[in-house]
């Protein structure tokens, strides 16, 4: 059994995000967490001070653990934000603003 | 539910009868009896789709033949849901996240409540809705103790399993220890193993017999019992073993969990040395109770009651009213009792609202519920000993990464009394997430009790990006221009 199974889930076909360049298929209306974690992804954030590793936390959107880098723009919560065709994540270290020049 | 502009019926005039701040069963129930009542209603709710995170449920585009497998208590909700999306007289608001509300004056028709909401990203990604009356159904969060190792990749809260597994159908790991201490961790751990993982235990701190102190109020909730008795009956079925008095006292791996250490616990919950077992597993699921989400109110100055186990929620009248005028409250945001209480006083707050007599049934209901809210907060509130698993290097702020070291440092050689204090100090709390999950460690190891006390002020109540602030109140969102 797995969780499709078991609410006898028939999803349109997979999309495919690209995470840190990799191909990572999402099913239509999975969030870009879930498409992670689907795929055996845990972590997509290091961490401002000690360089470590965190991905969703809470899945609701109150911890802000699961910020990464999407489509350029930094700091977004993953656990909230729908999976969209062609979205591209990147893994985002520390404040994630080592793009922007300021 | 009529979200789109033209949608005929819906009211002209700029101000509703109702707002109702929050979806799920306390919200949907109260916007229900409001419009069946015959008042104008806006149910604003920060998610995609109505249920909150109780009647949490996968997106449409997933196709779920048999969402109910999840739940339990969906009839209630399909039959809310339908009844809502034919109603003429709500206007359902998803994605709007409420970030402050301004208090109306009753009966002065040119001060209406204003309800300050974000809607995205853009300048222009923000509403305003006009109201009579607000009623706060915003339910609650869960709370969390660090230990050694919980912010590895892998260790999540058990109400974000369950979301997650809800809305996208996905699981953290395939072998997942459920760990903390409250009901939360059964349901979890049932919906968890009906998904397919493998849960080696259910890890929790209290001995269960707290309960036993209340018989006769186990015995006046019969429902109650039989969900637990379901749920343990799947666990039992899938050979999933139910630890008590016992802890997850550290989170083994590097750059994700691949083990846990569990410790048996004395009664104050006090790790007992040399009780420690390792269990291997990719996921860990953790919480201990819920805490209410009442940060809009309590900037309101509305009245707060401590529950007995810390937790701080709403005080409500026989009627649902708070103490401020205009603002009702329904649900968790008046204390954790669960979705049949909450379905219960969103009716009740509705009718109140509507100026009508209260229904012997909900009543009923309410007092039978509320008491089994008392037993169950008592039964799990968190010994006091439990600060004995966190090390000095643990984190407690997962947001600022500020460890239980520097926070025992602003206590005992700094002087700080109270988590206000250690939070100036130390940054704990500071962070993105703004307290909601250290806050109650950081009060304990303060040595000010659990999350005793008023609740932050939090004049925000979520991030809203600069530019809304910036941008003046040009458009009051209107309940719908009509066919004229």
């Amino acid at each position: 059994m797995d969780p499709l199974d078991l609410v006898g889930a028939e999803p349109g076909p997979a999309r495919t995000i690209l995470f840190d360049g990799r191909p990572v298929p999402a099913l239509p209306g999975q969030t870009l967490a879930a498409a992670l974690w689907a795929d055996g992804v845990l972590a997509w954030r290091t961490t401002r001070n000690g360089g470590r590793p965190r991905g969703a936390f809470c899945g609701i959107g109150q911890c802000f653990d699961c910020l990464a880098t999407v489509n350029g723009r930094p700091n977004q919560r993953l656990c909230l934000l729908p999976a969209e065709p062609g979205d591209t994540v990147t893994t985002q270290e520390g404040h994630g603003h080592a793009d922007l020049e300021v | 539910m009529p979200t789109s502009k033209s949608e005929p019926g819906a009211g002209r005039a700029g101000v509703y009868d109702l707002a109702v701040i929050g979806a799920g069963p306390a919200g949907l129930a109260a916007a229900d009896t409001a419009a069946a009542l015959g008042l104008r209603v806006a149910l604003l709710d920060a998610g995609s789709r109505p249920g909150g995170q109780y009647y949490r449920h996968p997106a449409p585009e997933l196709g779920a033949a048999r969402p109910e497998k999840l739940h339990h208590g969906w009839t209630a909700f399909a039959r809310l849901r339908a009844r809502l999306a034919a109603s003429p007289l709500v206007d359902h608001l998803p994605g709007h996240h409420v970030w402050a509300a301004e208090a109306g004056v009753p009966g002065d028709e040119r001060r209406p409540w204003r309800l300050h909401a974000t809607r995205g990203p853009g300048a222009g990604d923000r509403a305003t809705v006009l109201a009579r009356a607000a009623l706060l159904a915003t339910g609650a969060y869960e709370r969390h103790l660090p230990f050694p190792g919980w912010t590895l990749p892998g260790v999540v809260t058990a109400g974000g399993a369950q979301a997650m597994l809800k809305s996208s159908l996905v699981l953290p790991g395939r072998r997942i220890v459920v760990a903390g201490s409250g009901p939360l961790l059964l349901a979890a751990a049932s919906s968890l193993v009906a998904a397919g993982a493998e849960v080696p235990a259910i890890v929790e701190a209290t001995s269960y017999l707290g309960y036993a102190r209340g018989l006769p109020v186990l015995t006046g909730n019969p429902g109650k019992l039989a969900e637990g008795t379901a749920h343990g009956a799947r666990l039992l079925r899938h050979g999933v073993r139910l630890r008590r008095s016992s802890a997850v006292v550290e989170a083994h791996g590097t750059d994700r969990v691949t083990a846990v250490t569990v410790a048996r616990l004395d009664a104050r919950w006090k790790p007992v040395p040399g009780s420690e077992r390792r269990i291997a597993c990719d996921a860990v699921a953790i919480g201990h109770g819920l805490v209410p989400q009442i940060e809009l109110a309590a900037e309101l100055g509305a009245e707060t009651v401590t529950g007995p186990d810390g937790a701080v929620a709403l005080k409500v009248d026989a009627r649902q009213r708070t103490s401020v005028p205009g603002l009702w409250a329904a649900g968790e945001t008046c204390g954790v009792g669960g979705a049949d209480l909450a379905l219960a006083e969103g009716v009740l707050a509705a009718r109140a609202v509507a100026g009508r007599p209260d229904g012997g049934r909900e009543v009923a209901v309410r007092r039978r519920r509320r008491a089994f809210a008392a037993l169950m907060a008592a039964a799990h509130a968190p010994g006091p000993d439990w600060t004995g698993w966190v090390t000095d290097d643990t984190d407690v702020c997962r947001c600022e990464e500020v460890p239980a070291r520097e926070i025992r440092a602003a206590v005992a050689e700094l002087g700080a009394g109270d988590a206000r204090t250690v939070k100036l100090l130390t940054r704990a709390g500071m962070g993105w997430c703004q307290g909601r999950m250290c806050g109650p460690a950081v009060a304990c190891l303060s040595g000010g009790g659990g999350a005793a006390g008023r609740p932050d002020s939090r004049p925000l109540s979520c991030p809203v990006p600069l530019a809304q602030l910036a941008e003046p109140v040009r458009s009051v969102e209107q309940p719908g221009p009509g066919p004229d």
